[in-house]
C-alpha cells in the first residue's frame, strides 16, 4: 500500500483501563494541507495528538512518518524528526522570558551540548529563529517579559510560538485558539493559512468559524472513533455530524 | 525557589540604566567578599586560615551540588560519594615515603570521580523524585562500605598521607601546598575558578537546557531534547567537581577515611545549599560559610549543638524559603526592581 501522507496512522487504538479513548483511528496528514479535527469534549482528540507526538504509546496500531513506522519512537526523537506539537493546557517555562522560551525551543534544532564554553546567546541562527517565531505569533512587544507575567491569551500565543521555533514539518496543534482574544485568533488563523503550503498541520479546534475557514479536510470524532471525514462542505452538510455533534453544540449554545 | 537566577535572564539589546546598576551591585558584593577573604591569612591566625581553607573546599563541593539541585532539579542525597572518591584516589596514589605529583594525582582523582559519576548516573537517573533521593543515597552507602569494609580502603581508619603533593614545573616549585598560606590562596583561586567554570557552563547551550529541564522536563522532551543525556552530563560534571573538592580536602587533612563519604556529609552539603539558596551559585558558597559558622558558634555554646543547628536551619527554611541568597537579592535589588517593573 502506498501512502503519500507525511503522517498517517493505521488502526490506532488507545485504552485507559476499560475506556477506549481512541478506537481504530486511521488519519492522514498531507504536506500543504490543514487537517482539522472536531469533536465534543472527551472525544479523544488530545489523546490522538498525544499518540502522534509520542507523549502516549498506542495500545495497538501504527503511526507512520514519511512512510517509516515510528510507533515505538520516543517523543523527543519524533520532535527531532520534525513533528512539533502544542498543548491544550499551556506547557511553557513560566519563569523564563518569552525570548528564552522560544530560544530554548529553537536551540533544540542546533543543540551543541558539548560546547560548554560557548555562550548560548552567541548562536545567531538559534536567536533569529526564536525572534522570528515570536514575531509570527504576535508577541514581539512581549519578548523580554517573563512568561508567567503574560495574560492567558498571550501564553497561548507563546505556546504556538515555541512550536514554530522548532521549525517542524508537521504541526499538531491542540486547541491553539482557546483562550485567545478575537484579534489574536484572527491573526493566528491568518498565520496558519500562511504556513500551510509547506507544512502538514493537524488542528484540533472548537472554534467552528476558524476551522471552516482554514481546513481542507475535516475529521469529526465522537467517543474515540472517527465519525466522518471529508471536505468542510461535506462535513457541514452531513446529517450524521449534525446529529452527533453540531446539533448538540447548537442546543448548548442556543 | 530560585527567583534570583531566573530574574537574571539575559536581556538583548542595550541594558537599561537600572540593569547596569543591578549588574554593578551583583559584581561589587562578591568582589568585596573576595577581597575580605584574601585578607584572612594576613590578619588571621594560622588556625583560622586553615578553617577558612576547609570551608572554601566545602564551598566548591556545595557549588558542584548546586549544579544538580539548583539548575537541573536533581536532588542527590549521595553526592559525598564523589567527594570521597576524589579524596581516596589521592590517598591511594600517594607514595608512602615521598611527595606525590599534583600533575599525576589530580587528573587521576578527577578522572576517577568522573567515571564513577557517569556510571552511577546511568543507573540513578532512571528514577525521579523521592526515588532518586533514595537511590543516590543507596549508591553512596555502597561506596562507603567498599572503602570501610575492604582492605583496598584500609577499613575505618582510612589512609594517611605523609607528604603534601608537589606542584612543580620542571624543578621549580610553583606553589608549596604544605605552606598553609600558599595552600589557602591556591584553594581560593580554585573556588573562584570553580564558580567561573559553572557560570560559563550555565550560560552555554548545555546549561540553558539543564535549566529548562529543571523548570519543565516534559516540555524539553517535547521540544526534542535528549533529556537523559543532559541529566547524565550534569550528574557527571557535578560528580567530577565534587571529586576535585574531595582531592583538595584530602590534601589539606592528609588523610582519607570512610567518614568523608558517609551520608552525613551528603546531608550537610545539601543543607549548605538549602541554607544559602539553590540555583544561584552565590548561595552555595554563602551557605557553606554560614553552615560552618553556625557549627562553630553552636559547638562553643552547648553540647547539644546539632539540635540547635537543626532548629536554626528549619527556622531559616520556613521563613526564607529561597535561602540566604534570596534575602540578599531582596535587599540589593529592591530599589532597582521598583523602576524595572513599571514598563
Ligand atoms: N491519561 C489518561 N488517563 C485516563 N483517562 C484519560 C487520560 N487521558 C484522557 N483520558 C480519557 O480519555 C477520553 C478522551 O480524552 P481526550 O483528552 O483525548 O479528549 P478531547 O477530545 O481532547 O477532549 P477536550 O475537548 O475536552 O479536550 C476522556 O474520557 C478522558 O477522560
Ligand atoms: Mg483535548
Amino acid at each position: 500500500m502506498t501512502n503519500d501522507a507525511v503522517l498517517h496512522t493505521e488502526g490506532l487504538t488507545r485504552r485507559f483501563g476499560g475506556l477506549v479513548a481512541n478506537n481504530n483511528i486511521a488519519i492522514q496528514i498531507h504536506r500543504g494541507q490543514l487537517h482539522a479535527v472536531l469533536g465534543p469534549n472527551g472525544a479523544g482528540k488530545s489523546t490522538m495528538i498525544n499518540l502522534l507526538s509520542g507523549d502516549l504509546r498506542p495500545s495497538t496500531g501504527h503511526i507512520f512518518f514519511d512512510g517509516q513506522d515510528i510507533s515505538g519512537f520516543s517523543a523527543d526523537r519524533r520532535s527531532r524528526m520534525g513533528i512539533g506539537r502544542s498543548y491544550q493546557k499551556t506547557n511553557i517555562f513560566p519563569t523564563f522570558t518569552v525570548f528564552e522560551n522560544c530560544r530554548l525551543a529553537a536551540q533544540s534544532r542546533e543543540p551543541h551540548p558539548a560546547r560548554i564554553f560557548s555562550n548560548a546567546l552567541s548562536y545567531r541562527t538559534v536567536c533569529e529563529a526564536a525572534e522570528r517565531a515570536i514575531e509570527l505569533a504576535g508577541l514581539a512587544h512581549r519578548a523580554q517579559r517573563h512568561a508567567n507575567t503574560l495574560s492567558h491569551g498571550e501564553q497561548r500565543q507563546l505556546e504556538v510560538a515555541m512550536v514554530l521555533a522548532t521549525s517542524p514539518n508537521v504541526l499538531l496543534l491542540d486547541e491553539p485558539l482557546a483562550g485567545m482574544g478575537a484579534e489574536e485568533s484572527a491573526r493566528m488563523v491568518e498565520l496558519l493559512q500562511r504556513i500551510t503550503p509547506d507544512h502538514g498541520i493537524l488542528l484540533v479546534e472548537h472554534d467552528m468559524d476558524a476551522v471552516f475557514a482554514v481546513a481542507k479536510v475535516v475529521t469529526v470524532m465522537v467517543n474515540g472513533e472517527v465519525l466522518e471525514s471529508g471536505s468542510p462542505e461535506q462535513i457541514r452538510g452531513s446529517a450524521q455530524v449534525q446529529v452527533a455533534y453540531l446539533g448538540a453544540e447548537d442546543e448548548h449554545h442556543g | 525557589m530560585n527567583r534570583a537566577s531566573d530574574v537574571g535572564e539575559p536581556v538583548l539589546g542595550a541594558a537599561a540604566p537600572a540593569e547596569t546598576r543591578l549588574l554593578r551591585r551583583e559584581v561589587v558584593l562578591p568582589l568585596f567578599a573576595l577581597v575580605l577573604l584574601a585578607f584572612v591569612p594576613i590578619v588571621g591566625s594560622a588556625f583560622y586560615t586553615e578553617v577558612v581553607t576547609r570551608v572554601m573546599i566545602l564551598a566548591i563541593f556545595a557549588l558542584s551540588l548546586d549544579l544538580l539541585v539548583g539548575y537541573t532539579g536533581l536532588v542527590s542525597f549521595g553526592h559525598a560519594a564523589f567527594f570521597g572518591i576524589g579524596a581516596y584516589a589521592y590517598a591511594l596514589l600517594s607514595p608512602k615515603n615521598e611527595a606525590a605529583s599534583l600533575w599525576l594525582t589530580l587528573p587521576a582523582a578527577i578522572g576517577a570521580a568522573a567515571i564513577a559519576a557517569a556510571l552511577v548516573g546511568v543507573f540513578v537517573l532512571r528514577t525521579r523524585g523521592i526515588y532518586f533521593i533514595m537511590v543516590t543515597l543507596a549508591f553512596a552507602q555502597m561506596f562507603y562500605f567498599v572503602f570501610h569494609d575492604t582492605d583496598f580502603g584500609r577499613g575505618s581508619d582510612g589512609i594517611t598521607v605523609n607528604f603534601k603533593p608537589d606542584l612543580k614545573l620542571g624543578d621549580i616549585t610553583l606553589i608549596d601546598l604544605g605552606n598553609s598560606n600558599q595552600f589557602f590562596y591556591f584553594v581560593l583561586a580554585m573556588l573562584v575558578a570553580a564558580f567561573l567554570f559553572l557560570r560559563t557552563v550555565l550560560a552555554s547551550p548545555l546549561g540553558r537546557a539543564l535549566h529548562g529541564i529543571k523548570v519543565n522536563e516534559h516540555r524539553m522532551l517535547s521540544l526534542g531534547y535528549h533529556v537523559f543525556g543532559y541529566k547524565l552530563a550534569s550528574f557527571t560534571i557535578a560528580g567530577t567537581l565534587a571529586g576535585f573538592a574531595g582531592y583538595l580536602s584530602a590534601v589539606q587533612s592528609g588523610f582519607a577515611n570512610p567518614e568523608i563519604l558517609s551520608w552525613h556529609q551528603s546531608g550537610n552539603v545539601l543543607l549548605m545549599i538549602i541554607l544559602g539558596g539553590t540555583g544561584t551559585l552565590y548561595g552555595a558558597i554563602g551557605g557553606a560559610f554560614v553552615f560552618a559558622l553556625l557549627e562553630q558558634v553552636f559547638e562553643a555554646l552547648t553540647v547539644h549543638w546539632q539540635l540547635l543547628l537543626g532548629l536554626t536551619i528549619i527556622l531559616l527554611v520556613l521563613f526564607l524559603p529561597g535561602g540566604l541568597s534570596e534575602f540578599v537579592a531582596r535587599v540589593i535589588r529592591k530599589p532597582v526592581r521598583e523602576h524595572a517593573d513599571d514598563e
